[in-house]
């Protein structure tokens, strides 16, 4: 049942063609700290009783394994959804900030920064800051920081520096910019929290690694419901990919599970205005790692667009720029109008407000069919209250009743 | 045409490298830029590819580079611009831009162009050296292409001796731990640097870049190193007022 084939990161950092570390002189240093050090570290079992801890008592592990009813129902499959919503912070992004906080801290790092699209990733970073009592700087682009208004107030409760970017579209690919330079500027005292599976070698893998739990749990979990040790489908939406490769981990080389990404369509693939990256992209460099981005002839990398601001991003994770190319994982768009029919269906039939990134991997399932009996995962990496604002509008321009 | 590195050996000392981003502030201006800088006295022009995304650049750079693509600056119109600049000046000319600019061009048709564009070198700071030794450095020398790699206080002396082995122009030594654009004093820790730099002896004549903006810095440069590159102090000088020849005079006569 397991191929020969690997799809972890191998030893010079590289997932087939994809990954590496492009990364100017300026952080090589750190970069290469983290690199020598991070796999002893995360292996100590100080570390690991450590983290095991935290992500029980503090983020509340294991999150709930719950078979939608409703939705089991309407596909003729057996629907369970992987609640990271319930997490402490509202997301799965808390398990990378708890595992990078304790790694800083034996880097002996003071200084935390971070990029934030969401503001999901922003406000778990600035709760391991306050946590461990360590300063934090988020890095988010001025256009997200008005559309994840609630998110920007908790981190700011939070003790966090908030700090706009204002270059660029002013959406997440350039607050990663602006983070990474200041990581240049400060790189002695710094330690970089990327939020997603993305940069360079090693973070994409230690993102991972983080995230792993989820696919841990869903495989004893799924077991003690159906007596299976394994779904037969698993579906993530994808930004730059953490919570989908915490999710599709422990079954990367378990042909019987099919591994499925939801990514952003914004307002059609084709219609100029999208973050469908795997489908539009090409082969480049993006913060520092070879993968699939959206880019012009020229080289120049061009503005994704999608109504969440949590998966438009011009890049994809290294790993599953590979999945994809190796034909492992498969890829379907979702429109902002599709993921917020899926934000209204499940509110309405399940009783969970999802967030706007993870609708688009619940938005999919009408593109999908399924056998019965079948088991199919979601991750549903997170709650919706950061995005009330935006749905209450959208449900208002388009005059649909509340 | 005289290689950077011959160009260096020659003037043997206080080495002037100006910096600017090709497009900004017209796509016409660039070759007039280059033979103006000729004229006033630089040794060297190192010309900015503009980015989207440039992630060592502060913001003097990433606004020029802003402006230049707004114009509509693309890396063939810089083959033009240089091979314009070459009916009127010899002066080598250096490009720098992101490793993925030319990978999309792709690498071995980059370097032909450039050298039939009158190009003599490349600096690519997210290209690891590694990848350079194995997968380049024949392509480069066929092609008559010289490359800097950069050294930052954070460099370990190993790493040091691999960029100078492998700079076939000059070592470009990162003046600090920062971006570009700086603008403050040099401070005793960034002598101690130059001093260690100084005394390791590299095999290839070395500049030192990143912040240096006046005459006192530009002078510690030459005082450390074979000379200096300024960047962002040149290009806040030209989005001044008045007129381009003008502005480039009275900025080369203040350094
Ligand atoms: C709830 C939620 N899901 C998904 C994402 C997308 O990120 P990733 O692809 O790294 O999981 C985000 C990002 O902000 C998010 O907040």
């Amino acid at each position: 049942m397991t191929n020969t084939f690997s799809y972890h990161v191998s030893e010079s950092g590289f997932y087939g063609e994809f990954g590496g570390a492009f990364i100017p002189e300026m952080l090589y240093a750190n970069v290469e700290e983290i690199r020598t050090k991070y796999l002893d570290i995360i292996s100590e079992p100080a570390f690991q009783e450590e983290f095991n801890h935290l992500l029980r008592d503090y983020v509340g592990r294991p999150s709930p394994l719950y078979r939608a009813e409703t939705l089991s129902r309407k596909y003729g499959a057996n629907i369970y959804l992987k609640r990271e919503d319930l997490n402490h912070t509202g997301a799965h992004k808390i398990n990378n900030t708890i595992g990078q906080i304790l790694l800083a801290k034996r880097l002996g790092k003071k200084r935390i920064i971070a990029e934030t699209g969401a503001g999901q990733h922003g406000v778990a970073t600035a709760t391991v800051c306050a946590l461990m009592g360590l300063e934090c700087i988020v890095y988010m682009g001025a256009v997200d920081i008005v559309r994840q208004a609630p998110n920007v107030a908790r981190m700011q409760m939070l003790g966090a520096s908030v700090v706009p970017a204002e270059s660029g579209s002013k959406t997440l690919k350039d607050a990663t910019n602006e983070a990474i330079r200041d990581w240049i500027n400060n790189a002695e005292t710094t330690h970089y929290i990327i939020g997603s599976a993305i940069g360079p070698h090693p973070y994409p893998d230690m993102v991972t690694r983080f995230q792993a739990i989820v696919s841990e749990e869903i495989q004893w979990q799924l077991k003690e419901k159906t007596g299976k040790d394994h779904p037969d489908y698993v579906i993530a939406c994808v930004g730059g990919g953490s919570n989908a490769a915490g999710a599709f981990y422990h079954f990367l080389h378990d042909d019987r599970v099919r591994l499925i990404l939801a990514e952003a369509a914004g307002k059609g693939i084709d219609s100029g205005h999208s973050a469908a990256t795997s489908i539009l992209g090409t082969k480049g460099i993006i913060h520092g790692c070879m993968t699939l981005l959206m880019q012009t002839s020229d080289g120049q990398i061009v503005e994704p667009y999608s109504l969440s601001a949590g998966l438009d991003y011009p890049g994809i994770g290294p790993m599953h720029a590979h999945l994809i190319k190796s034909g492992r994982a498969s890829v379907y768009a979702a429109t902002d109008d599709e993921a917020m029919m899926a934000v209204i269906e499940l509110s309405r039939s399940e009783g969970i407000i999802p967030a706007l990134e993870t609708a688009h991997a619940l938005a999919i399932l009408d593109k999908m069919t399924f056998k019965k009996d079948e088991n199919v995962v979601i991750s549903l990496s997170g709650r919706g209250d950061k995005d009330l604002n935006t749905y209450i509008k959208y449900l208002e321009d388009h005059q649909i009743p509340l | 045409m005289k290689s950077i590195r011959q160009t260096i050996k020659d003037k043997g000392a206080n080495v002037l490298n100006v910096y600017f981003t090709a497009g900004h502030p017209t796509l016409e201006s660039t070759p007039d830029i280059i033979s103006l800088l000729a004229k006033c006295g630089a040794d060297l022009i190192e010309l900015g590819m503009p980015y989207s995304d440039p992630l060592a650049d502060g913001p003097t750079i990433q606004k020029s580079s802003e402006t230049a693509l707004r114009n509509g600056q693309t890396t063939r119109h810089l083959f033009e611009q240089v091979r314009s600049a070459r009916k009127q000046c010899s002066i080598p000319v250096i490009l720098m831009g992101y490793y993925n600019q030319m990978l999309q061009y792709g690498i071995p048709e980059f370097l032909q162009e450039a050298h039939a564009a009158g190009i003599q070198g490349l600096i690519i700071p997210d290209m690891p050296m590694d990848v350079y030794e194995r997968d380049y450095k024949k392509l480069f020398e066929n092609n008559e292409i010289e490359i800097s790699f950069l050294i930052t206080p954070m460099t370990s002396e190993e790493r040091i001796h691999q960029a100078d082995r492998l700079s076939s122009a000059f070592v470009y030594i990162v003046s600090q731990s920062s971006i570009t654009g700086k603008q403050g004093g040099i401070s005793e820790k960034q002598i101690e640097y130059f001093q260690k730099i100084k005394n390791m002896k590299l095999a290839s004549p070395s500049l030192i870049g990143f912040g240096i903006h006046d005459k006192e810095s530009r002078s510690i440069a030459n005082e450390y190193s074979q000379g200096a590159i300024v960047g962002s102090a040149f290009i806040r000088a030209l989005d001044g007022k008045g007129e381009l020849a003008e502005k480039v005079s009275n900025f080369m006569e203040q350094l």
